[in-house]
């Protein structure tokens, strides 16, 4: 899926799209939550990263329990950074207890048009012209 | 023979509009879609079976190439618990 960059001197820093979706454990109250997303936040910006978007779904119903748990706070964010910080993030999920789940994605370039497109709500748009040329 | 064959897979997935047209065609091809997302639910729920498991390229018409995405997309979908890994009655 990810575009192979060819090894290039170090001085110059290759940035790669990423996508993280994290499950935050239901019993979090909503400062916690604040406070755990601004950590990762953080993390990202600190490391020169860059944050393309944020998403939060809020408390969401899961397909099967997790850690016996039926809900969860899911969380999204989308992101440029170095290959090399991947790790560091993914380890300092497996280290936070109010982590369930995660997922970090290499996002490709269609991907990335996709998520773009989105965003601004073209997809919406078309299914309501569609909705309203049948209404005609 | 095969006509009767043919008849009788229409019967069993008569909810997919794919199969009542005589030629089945790849809708990502079609439609001109390049990135399967792997958090939307109702889209991938299209290529699994009531149980969860994912329909063979011979039912849905996918192409190979797609196909392959589509595993992808619902084997990560499972992870972050949009979709289940099984089910009893998804649709």
């Amino acid at each position: 899926m990810a575009t192979k960059t060819k090894s290039k001197t170090t001085e110059t820093v290759v940035l790669k799209d990423y996508e993280s979706v994290i499950i935050f454990t239901p019993v979090l109250s909503d400062e916690q939550l604040k406070d755990a997303i601004s950590k990762y936040r953080k993390l990202i910006t600190d490391e020169a990263g860059e944050l393309v978007h944020e998403e939060n779904w809020g408390l969401t119903k899961l397909a099967y329990p997790i850690q016996k748990k039926t809900t969860g706070f899911y969380h999204l964010y989308e992101f440029r950074a170095n290959p090399d910080f991947i790790s560091k993030f993914e380890l300092a999920f497996r280290r936070d207890e109010r982590i369930m789940r995660y997922l970090t994605v290499a996002l490709n370039k269609h991907a990335v048009i996709y998520n773009k497109r989105k965003r601004n709500g073209e997809f919406n748009q078309g299914k309501k012209d569609q909705k309203q040329e049948a209404a005609k | 023979m095969k006509k009767k064959a043919n008849a009788n897979l229409a019967m069993v997935f008569n909810t997919m509009p794919e199969v009542q047209q005589k030629k089945k065609f790849c809708r990502f091809r079609k439609n001109g879609i390049k990135y399967l997302d792997y958090k939307d639910a109702n889209f991938l729920l299209k290529f699994v079976n009531d149980q969860g498991k994912v329909l063979p390229r011979r039912l849905t018409g996918t192409s190979l190439k797609y196909q392959r995405k589509v595993a992808q997309a619902i084997k990560r979908a499972r992870h972050i618990a949009v979709l289940p890994f099984t089910g009893d009655s998804l649709k």
